[in-house]
């Protein structure tokens, strides 16, 4: 039990998907600029991640460890997340309109999302249980959502700031992300502390 | 794409200033933030890096007429994810060392926008030659990006430059910037250089920061959207919608299926 919320708020705080580990930084970039949208991402992500987690663990563990073809997983698990990316967007946009619309259009570019197939790597690669693995797909994706929610707000203040012509754009989100990621590391000690 | 003469030598060269795929295009930056912390390992990921969009490139190229347009993207990622499969077996068995250092991000490579981008932009429209010095020119571009924060990054957080100490770092004297070998000093060295590339980019080809080219040749370019052949593939299917998240980087969907077949066949 204890281990489960030690991997869960470690892996939102201190390994933060997108400013420590660096998984999902195009997408963090690309659609930090409004809050709808990067809600909607941040949604989708937590759902997928979810659902392929599911799926990906039980097919590592009974099909391709046994058989002993383990180094196929990231063939498999590529084409398992865009299988079930498919397969949710027909599924949640039957089932559950409202959620569909509030996350349908980012759903086909989870694919590419580095983020989705790196959490289900760093699962197989941490041999962490089911609960676990579960467990840190969603603390993975409570973390890049509180990632994406920060950011929105420091990008709105760039926005309106007077910077360096060189600068404007790109470069200085990224140097904001950079002091974002100094406060991350603030949390470093705080959940060892906690759950000791 | 140009004419042929043009093409070859150029194609090779726009990758490494003028279109550089990290600095001006700001694609693969998960990697590229995450194994930078040492110049080796830069130039390790990028060589690996090199070495896949390369072969994509050149078997997608020539599949481009058998691959049917509707199933192509599921077919370039099954390519490509073959292809990391083989690079994580040679390191495995020739680099441990380096293969340990880079972990995950080496079948990471699979979703590296840059395979993709490079796939749908340009080798399913172009011939195997042309298709090769592209990825030539994307590949030492990167490989150059990475050996550059890499390098950087180890002299200004370690010290040390390909394992080397530095001359000026020494007991009660100049102490290295631990800061910059963490994810925080990544962020920072990447955005100053971004903005040198920016500079470089005014100065040389009098182009201004925010005018960054035709984006629909470079599908998951910079700024708004990433993963663009994907919003490409969904605009197409569903009209409107995906205009939303498009605004502006992707103005229409990139391959209309007629586009394409009509420009590979007037090449040949």
């Amino acid at each position: 039990m204890q281990d489960m919320f030690k991997i869960l708020f470690s892996v939102i705080l201190i390994d933060n998907l997108v400013l420590s580990r660096f998984l999902g930084v195009c997408s963090f970039l690309g659609l930090t600029k409004d809050l709808k949208n990067s809600m909607g991402m941040s949604v989708a992500v937590i759902f997928v991640m979810l659902v392929s987690t599911a799926v990906t663990y039980p097919i590592y563990y009974f099909l391709l460890e046994p058989a002993g073809l383990g180094y196929l997983q990231t063939v498999i698990f590529i084409l398992v997340i865009a299988a079930t990316v498919q397969v949710l967007e027909a599924v949640i946009r039957k089932v559950m309109p409202p959620l569909y619309d509030a996350m349908g259009i980012f759903l086909p570019l989870i694919t590419t999302n580095c983020a989705i197939l790196g959490v289900m790597l760093i699962n197989i690669q941490e041999s962490y249980s089911f609960v676990n693995a579960i467990m840190s797909s969603l603390g993975a994706g409570l973390g890049y959502t509180l990632a994406m929610f920060l950011f929105v707000g420091v990008r709105e203040k760039l926005e309106t700031s007077d910077i360096p012509e060189s600068f404007k754009g790109l470069p200085s989100t990224l140097v904001a992300a950079s002091i974002l990621s100094v406060a991350f590391m603030g949390f470093g000690g705080v959940i060892e502390n906690l759950f000791s | 794409m140009a004419n042929k003469n043009k093409s070859l030598s150029y194609e090779f060269i726009k990758g490494i200033v003028k279109e550089n795929p990290l600095f001006v295009l700001v694609l693969g930056t998960c990697p590229a933030l995450a194994v930078t912390t040492s110049a080796i390992n830069g130039l390790g990921m990028g060589v690996a890096f090199t070495f896949v969009l390369l072969m994509s490139n050149v078997v997608i190229s020539a599949l481009r007429k058998v691959i049917p347009d509707s199933v192509r993207i599921p077919a370039y990622i099954t390519i490509i994810a073959s292809l990391v499969t083989i690079v994580q077996f040679l390191l495995k068995a020739y680099t441990p060392e380096l293969d340990q250092s880079l972990g995950i991000f080496i079948p990471l490579i699979t979703v590296n926008c840059i395979i993709l981008g490079r796939a749908e932009a340009f080798a399913n429209r172009n011939g195997i030659l042309a298709s090769i010095m592209d990825a030539l020119g994307m590949g030492v571009g990167f490989t150059l990006a990475l050996l550059l924060m890499g390098g950087l990054r180890e002299i200004l957080g370690f010290g040390t430059f390909f394992g080397l100490q530095m001359p000026w770092i020494s007991e009660g004297g100049l102490q290295p910037i631990g800061i910059f070998g963490l994810p925080a000093g990544g962020f920072a060295i990447f955005g100053v250089l971004v903005a040198l590339f920016n500079k470089l980019n005014h100065l040389w080809y009098s182009r201004k920061p925010d005018d960054i080219m035709d984006r629909r040749n470079y599908p998951g370019s910079i700024s708004e959207r990433t993963d663009a052949p994907f919003v490409a593939a969904s605009a197409a299917s569903e009209g409107s919608e995906a205009v939303a998240i498009s605004e502006g980087s992707v103005p229409e969907p990139m391959t209309k299926p007629g586009e394409r077949s009509s420009s590979s066949s007037d090449k040949d």
